[in-house]
């Protein structure tokens, strides 16, 4: 669909030049103000509390604290039932107006910055917030883009302007743009510009741009390498000038800032399924109270109107002679029974815990920013936590999904191996002495370089045959695949040379050149500065670059080279070409690509033929050293095929739309019948301590899965040099190219390795014998670093030896699109490792719903690119790296840090402390407001049904929100079971997490049973002791108010491991501060209670009453705790034992600690 | 929406939902090259001022100075036997403490009905005109010490009840200008004559059985100043505040005031207004000050005035000495003695078992990995 032709005027946005009445004229565009921030001084608190109000908890206490205001329902006082839901309103609205403010800040100082903007046929200055669409604006070096723009000319005549993307994608490369040449000379100052842009309408796609421009009625084709994006950097260029065409919010920048969707967390799921527990309870609770009402009040529902304590009416002579007062039948009174006893206990519920839980991770995210550990020098880049609500599922991730390029290696690309018209070359680095060939025993000085003053950053070591043959005369093929092969290299890419002015030093034996003018390569991918970088080494210089021509400096020759067309790498071809006239009006078309796409399309001559035979051998080689691999092949452009490409590349380069599928065939038509010339091989460096890591995540019981877009020979060798891939392993390949095939491998290899269908059991069985038999590892003082060859125990799998799934992409297409979903887990989750090649980012998703959807277990995505997005958002839990190839992934991620490696800390030991405080906190907290919940309850039932409190209003409103509540904060974030050292050193205690050890239904009704029990003790004990006396109700009030106190604390101190001066502070801090409190409430006048500790205090009978509840209470779950010590001592248990021994026996020499021998 | 677009060597690259919030593009990121550019020309006093590395204190990385306890063997057996230790002596002493305290109970709202109005107590105890007056002997049983305390016992009377509780104005109790804020007090908030004071139920049902005790025909002291707290009689009731309208409805539910006296002196009103906690409690009537010999016989000479028998509650008189613990109540002390039993059993029990069945500290043959290779 030609967009000119039949023009949809919705879809096109029609843009005069230098004429932003006109262009507003029909329709108003958005200006180019924004705002980012969400309220207003005046909508503020209305939409902040509807914002607010959207969260059930607050829902929650708003129904409560209105159901308190009702008449005969009102059991607290009106000020004090509000008191928690102000609390926690204002100081959210706070949290909010503060960020409101920050954000308020940052628009105001970016919607004033200013830039130069034509007016009446000048360029003045005006603020960002006032340029229109239209209108024409000059950006200096240096200056940040104020809005999207379509360039019409820079200081270059030739019209290439260089940006920054960083702050939108993060890449830090520099990009080229162009100006059209059309428009590249114009004068702007004078008004003489005029022109139709006609562009799509604003889309988020940063990648794309179509549009033409009609200028003095020549169409003009415009494309993304024509317009530039607010948020980018004018760079190396002195200025440019463009016209706006979005603006403000319809910016790609603004339209792509989105949040990423927030994950909820595995523990906090299931907590929801306790809560709903706790809600019955609640329910049950009220129930009883309601029908012992009824029932109270049917036995006396003749007495009640005289009774001295109920007195249901007024008084005959008075006021309303004979009226009833607050009664409203026994069907109602029951009704309002039900619904007050909801009042009071209602913080059954825990809705405090969601807000503590909220402060704990903010805290357990602040340990883990600041872990030292943590922190990456090369990329200067510390731990990030971008997700709050996720933290404790770092404890109990089974799978591992991770990327290959920039996570597990380095992604920094070193050229390493050629194959030249079927000869083998290599470039062994000095440093990297593993190169396993040393066959050529001749050491590889580097060659001097013969350069007349030009130098390139990084060295590298040339390969001296390599370099004789191309400084050989003599003509021949060879050399002159030689020569075209370095052409190609330096030519065949988009990277810039950016010739820089350092005073670099020569090193590694090289003279020193004083003059020397070195050049930095900026390319989009590291894969194809490394070989710009390597044809410099060998003299073939790339040392400018424009959108007409390249120049390449020869061994001192300088060479201009026209650029006829480029046809850029996309996923379909798998490869790239250019154009090339060369000086002497040759014309020939250099290819690179994967050796796949490559191999089909060389020409059909007998010598070719050969050729590619080695070649391939040669490529297999590389492949199994872990080198990626690329083919080099060319060809001459001659006479009517010339012509045919030129005219078909017009057309298709101009068009609008289809322009991709177009330049697609044109480049067809070019990159076939071609010369092969050779390969290359890059090493992609492994990161540090990626094997120790990924072994360590193993022994862990997590299961690493490698998803890349590799090919399958490099990633089995990857795989192989990070020690996921064992020798002994049995590797299955299903490669299938049709879905019958791939059915056919799935169930081959399920028979042959008896795999059992039912993923579950079989899983399971898997796990129980990994648990059994994988390591052989002693806790003992001597530390086992290199295990014994871990096939032990899996003799009895038919075959022997674990089990490898690799699969690639294109059986990925038929699998998991058809109904084979399920014949693939049950294998994968049979085999120990699994790699997945050639895998686009989609389907790297999908593998990960493949185990999300069919297991409980948890999922976790690591990755750096922008392909590895969809897969960080898939996962439960999405790590992006900070690393070459952008920002996307961390921005799509939850926790985001700088090198792989730091995945071993922050899931063995940041995830275990995680998930063990919060498993705890959690537990406690349902413990904590239960046992005050049914403390009340017991209660009620000897007040008649009557939903009366003994504890003052306030001591129950402060209870969980000033008496308790800090030690557990403090406890959730700095308690610790084990030190890291020791997590570290046995992986196997993040199994804990696995078994759910911190939290799980069993230890929910255990601790019920057990709050039970407390809350009878707490009741009974000042019952029986007090029973018969003169004590009275507020007396009571405060003895269970201090005791519940008391008691909750000395519970929390019985459970902590590590005991802080924080936690110390906080303990006994809450006990003193309920003291001080209650002292405070019974020393005004106007309340009941008035007076009451002082005259309490002096009776042995209090104190002797709160020692008893404590023991009393607390002797079951410390006698249990101690037996279970014995009988059943947990790994984490033992682990901690040995830890705290050594460490007193390294204190105390060699004398024996009295306690270790008993 | 997902789009594509082109990526050298790398497959597609989708673009993703990316944040472009400035709280997050705040820190730009540096790479390697720009990073080692830097560091080679200007030196290592950049990298320094540049780093974002933390800062390395004990409290950052979580290695405060940290007290780590263990349950050892020793810390448990150690537990139970200081709780024996301790809570042994403590049962004895206030067992003791409890078993000398003599206490005369006496329930009388039965036996002080004549016998003709058995059969309809409510109009006996309703009527004003006929004789409440009731005289009984009771025995000593034992010698008791001054001071003795003279208590009435109500059993079954829910002083409790959420009504009743609430039905009350403490700022009209305390402030002589505050008589009209009668919140809370219905339905005995207002006569026709006026607010009352004090209002409420609470102060409505005012006990009003009177005691006289003789001994051999001699009337033994009541004393009944001082019963009430201290802080109840000078802060919380006003001494400028004197009852109005009290009892004035048709319905009356207990005693009267003296409209001369102010409440800060009605020290029964206070003992009573201290609502029990529990419905069968004491209140303290009075104090005597001489000592009784066992086998006195004391007539008590009672006015059956207030009513329980509408609601089936009971009256008692009870005449009991002190001790520092208190009043007679063995339940503290079979309590103590009970619970320092079971853990010296406990301290036994879990020294035989680490006898018989030790398990060496941090072994690692227990660890789960290690228990089920020995098994196979």
């Amino acid at each position: 669909m030609q967009l000119d032709n039949n023009l949809v005027p919705d879809n096109v946005r029609l843009i005069y030049i230098d004429d932003p009445q006109r262009t507003n004229e029909e329709y108003e565009f958005t200006g180019n103000e924004i705002t980012t921030s969400k309220y207003t001084v005046i909508n503020f608190l209305p939409k902040n509390l509807f914002i607010q109000f959207h969260r059930v908890a607050y829902i929650y206490f708003l129904v409560i604290a209105a159901l308190n205001q009702l008449p005969p329902l009102a059991v607290f006082g009106r000020t004090v039932s509000l008191f928690p839901l102000l609390f926690v309103l204002t100081v959210t609205a706070i949290k909010d107006g503060y960020e409101d403010w920050r954000r308020h800040r940052s628009d105001r100082n970016e919607n004033n910055k200013e830039s130069l903007v034509l007016q009446s046929s000048k360029f003045q200055s005006k603020r960002w917030k006032d340029i229109r669409v239209g209108e024409v604006v000059k950006i200096r070096v240096d200056e940040t883009i104020p809005c999207d723009m379509v360039l019409l000319a820079t200081s270059d005549p030739s019209g290439v302007a260089y940006i920054q993307t960083m702050n939108l994608d993060g890449e830090s490369n520099l990009k080229t743009r162009y100006a059209r040449q059309e428009t590249s000379l114009m004068s702007f100052e004078g008004g003489l510009t005029s022109g139709v842009i006609r562009c799509e309408q604003p889309n988020r796609n940063i990648y794309e741009f179509t549009a033409n421009m009609e200028l003095n009625a020549h169409k003009v084709s415009l494309s993304q390498s024509n317009i530039i994006l607010r948020g980018c950097q004018v760079k190396n260029t002195e200025w440019v000038v463009g016209v706006v065409v979005y603006a403000g919010q319809e910016t790609k920048a603004m339209l792509n800032s989105a949040v990423s969707p927030s994950k909820r967390s595995r523990l906090e799921q299931a907590m929801n399924k306790e809560t709903i527990w706790l809600s019955v309870f609640l329910f049950v609770l009220c129930l009883v109270v309601a029908i012992g009402m009824c029932l109270w009040l049917m036995r006396h529902q003749m007495q009640i109107d005289t009774l001295p304590y109920y007195r249901k009416s007024y008084l005959i002579k008075g006021k309303f002679p004979g009226k009833p007062y607050k009664y409203y039948g026994i069907p109602m009174e029951t009704f309002f029974a039900f619904l007050s006893s909801v009042i009071v206990f209602q913080i059954m519920i825990p809705i405090s815990l969601y807000i503590t839980m909220e402060l704990v991770r903010l805290g357990q995210s602040y340990f883990m920013i600041e872990d030292k550990h943590m922190y990456d020098s090369s990329t200067n880049s510390r731990f990030q936590c971008r997700s709050l609500n996720i933290n404790e599922d770092l404890g109990q991730i089974r799978y591992v999904f991770s990327d290959k390029t920039g996570t597990l290696t380095e992604n920094k690309m070193e050229f390493r191996r050629a194959t030249v018209f079927g000869k083998h070359y290599r470039n062994s680095s000095m440093v990297d002495g593993s190169t396993k060939d040393t066959e050529t025993a001749e050491p590889t000085k580097p060659a001097p370089l013969p350069t007349k003053g030009r130098k390139l950053k990084s060295d590298i070591t040339v390969d001296p045959h390599l370099m004789r043959l191309l400084h050989k005369g003599l003509d021949g093929s060879e050399k002159i695949s030689a020569h075209e092969f370095f052409l190609t290299l330096a030519a065949c890419n988009t990277v810039i040379p950016i010739p820089s002015q350092s005073t670099h030093q020569g090193s590694m034996g090289t003279e020193i050149h004083e003059d020397l003018e070195a050049i930095d390569y900026q390319g989009e991918s590291p894969d194809e500065e490394a070989l710009v970088a390597a044809a410099c080494a060998y003299g073939y210089i790339l040392f400018e670059r424009t959108s007409g021509h390249i120049a390449v400096d020869v061994n001192g020759e300088k060479l201009r080279l026209d650029v006829l067309g480029l046809h850029e790498f996309d996923s379909v071809r798998k490869r790239m070409s250019v154009v090339i006239r060369f000086p002497n009006n040759d014309v020939k078309v250099l290819v690179k690509g994967a050796d796949t796409s490559m191999l089909s399309i060389l020409s059909e001559d007998p010598e070719n033929d050969d050729l590619s035979l080695v070649t391939q051998r040669h490529l297999n080689e590389y492949s199994s050293e872990g080198l990626r691999t690329l083919v080099l092949a060319a060809r001459d452009l001659k006479g009517e095929e010339l012509e045919e490409w030129q005219s078909m590349y017009e057309d298709a380069s101009t068009s609008l739309a289809d322009r991709s599928s177009k330049l697609r065939q044109t480049a067809s038509l070019v990159e076939s019948n071609l010369r092969l010339l050779g390969a290359t091989g890059i090493e992609d460096k492994l990161q540090e301590g990626v094997p120790e890591t990924i072994e360590s995540l193993r022994q862990a019981g997590i299961k690493v899965w490698v998803l890349t877009g590799d090919k399958q020979e490099t990633a089995i060798s990857i795989a192989l040099s990070c020690k996921l891939l064992t020798a002994d392993m049995h590797q299955i390949i299903v490669n299938g190219t049709s879905e019958s095939e791939c059915k056919m491998l799935l169930s081959e290899a399920k028979a042959k390795y008896g795999v059992k269908c039912g993923g579950f059991r079989t899983q399971s069985f898997k796990l129980k014998k990994g648990a059994e038999s994988d390591f052989v590892e002693v806790l003992a003082e001597s530390k086992l670093t290199n295990l014994p060859p871990e096939d032990d125990g899996n003799r009895e799998l038919t075959m022997g030896g674990p089990l490898a799934l690799i699969i690639d992409g294109n059986s990925l297409v038929y699998i998991l699109e058809r109904d084979l979903e399920s014949e693939l887990f049950d294998l994968a989750t049979s085999c120990r490792v699994v790699l997945c090649c050639r895998v686009a980012p989609l389907q790297k998703a999908g593998i990960v719903d493949l185990i999300k959807s069919r297991t409980d277990d948890m999922t976790l995505a690591i990755g750096d690119g922008a392909n590895d997005v969809s897969m960080i958002q898939m996962a439960d839990v999405g790590v992006g790296l900070c690393g070459q190839e952008g920002r996307q992934a961390v921005m799509a991620s939850d926790f985001a840090m700088g090198q792989f490696r730091f995945l071993k800390r922050l899931l063995l030991v940041h995830g275990h402390w995680n998930y063990q405080r919060m498993g705890y906190l959690v537990l406690y907290n349902f413990y904590r407001n239960a046992v005050f919940v049914f403390m009340l309850f017991w209660y009620i039932l000897c007040a008649a049904f009557s939903t009366t409190s003994a504890l003052t209003d306030w001591s129950s409103v402060f209870y969980s929100v000033i008496y308790t509540s800090v030690p557990t904060i403090v406890v959730g974030i700095m308690d610790k079971d084990l030190s890291h050292k020791t997590l570290l050193q046995y992986p196997k205690l993040y199994e804990a997490g696995h078994r759910q050890e911190g939290y799980n239904s069993y230890l929910f009704w255990i601790m019920m049973a057990d709050t039970i029990w407390q809350s009878l003790v707490l009741f009974c004990v000042p019952r029986f002791a007090f029973k018969e006396s003169t004590i009275d109700i507020w007396s009571m009030g405060s003895l269970w108010t201090v005791a519940v106190v008391i008691l909750v604390n000395i519970h929390l101190a019985m459970d902590i491991q590590r005991w802080v001066l924080y936690t110390h502070i906080s303990i006994w801090g809450s006990v003193a501060m309920t003291y001080a409190c209650v002292v405070v409430l019974d020393s005004i006048p106007v309340f009941p209670n008035y007076g009451t500790i002082y005259e309490l205090a002096k009776q042995p009978t209090y104190w002797f009453s709160i020692l008893l509840i404590i023991v009393v209470a607390l002797l079951p779950r410390f006698t249990i705790k101690a037996m279970h010590r014995i009988f059943r001592p947990s790994d984490i248990q033992i682990a901690r034992e040995a830890e705290i021994l050594r460490k007193r026996r390294f204190f105390y020499g060699s004398r024996v600690f009295w306690r270790s021998t008993s | 929406m997902r789009t594509f677009a082109k990526d050298a060597f790398r497959g597609e690259r989708p673009w993703g939902d990316t944040v472009c919030d400035p709280w997050f593009s705040v820190h730009p990121q540096i790479t390697n090259a720009d990073m080692n550019q830097e560091l080679v020309t200007n030196g290592a006093s950049k990298s320094k001022r540049n780093s974002k590395k933390p800062e390395y204190s004990r409290f950052t990385q979580q290695e405060l100075p940290a007290w780590k306890p263990i349950l050892t063997p020793g810390w448990v057996i150690t537990s139970f036997l200081a709780i024996a230790l301790l809570f042994i002596p403590i049962g004895l002493v206030s067992l003791f403490a409890s078993m000398r305290v003599v206490e005369i109970v006496y329930r009388y709202d039965q036996d002080c009905v004549p016998e003709t109005y058995r059969d309809n107590v409510t109009s006996y105890i309703q009527n004003p005109l006929t004789n409440k007056t009731c005289i009984k002997n009771v025995t000593v049983p034992k010698n008791m010490e001054a001071p003795i305390f003279v208590y009435y016992q109500l059993d079954n009377f829910y002083q409790n009840h959420r009504r009743y509780v609430k039905s009350r104005s403490d700022k009209q109790l305390r402030n002589a200008g505050d008589e009209f804020s009668t919140k809370g007090c219905e339905p005995e908030a207002k006569s026709k004559a006026g607010p009352i004071v004090p209002c409420g139920l609470i102060a409505w049902s005012l006990f009003n059985d009177t005691y006289n005790l003789l001994i051999q025909d001699k009337v033994l002291d009541i004393n009944k100043k001082g019963i009430a707290w201290k802080s109840d009689t000078k802060d919380k009731f006003g001494s400028d505040v004197y009852p109005r309208n009290f009892q004035a409805g048709s319905l009356i539910g207990g005693g009267k005031l003296n409209e001369s006296v102010p409440l800060s002196e009605q020290e029964d009103l206070i003992v009573w207004m201290r609502t029990a906690a529990l419905p069968t409690f004491r209140k303290l009537y009075g104090k005597i000050s001489s000592d009784l010999k066992a086998q006195d016989m004391i007539t008590v000479v009672l006015e059956n005035n207030y009513n329980t028998y509408s609601f089936g509650g009971q009256k008692k008189l009870v005449l009991s000495t002190t001790s520092w613990i208190g009043g007679k109540n063995e339940f503290l002390g079979i309590a103590y003695l009970t619970v320092g039993g079971i853990c010296l059993f406990m301290a036994l029990n879990f020294i035989l078992l680490y006898i018989f069945k030790p398990r060496p500290l941090g072994d690692p043959s227990y660890l789960s990995w290690n228990r089920n290779t020995s098994r196979q």
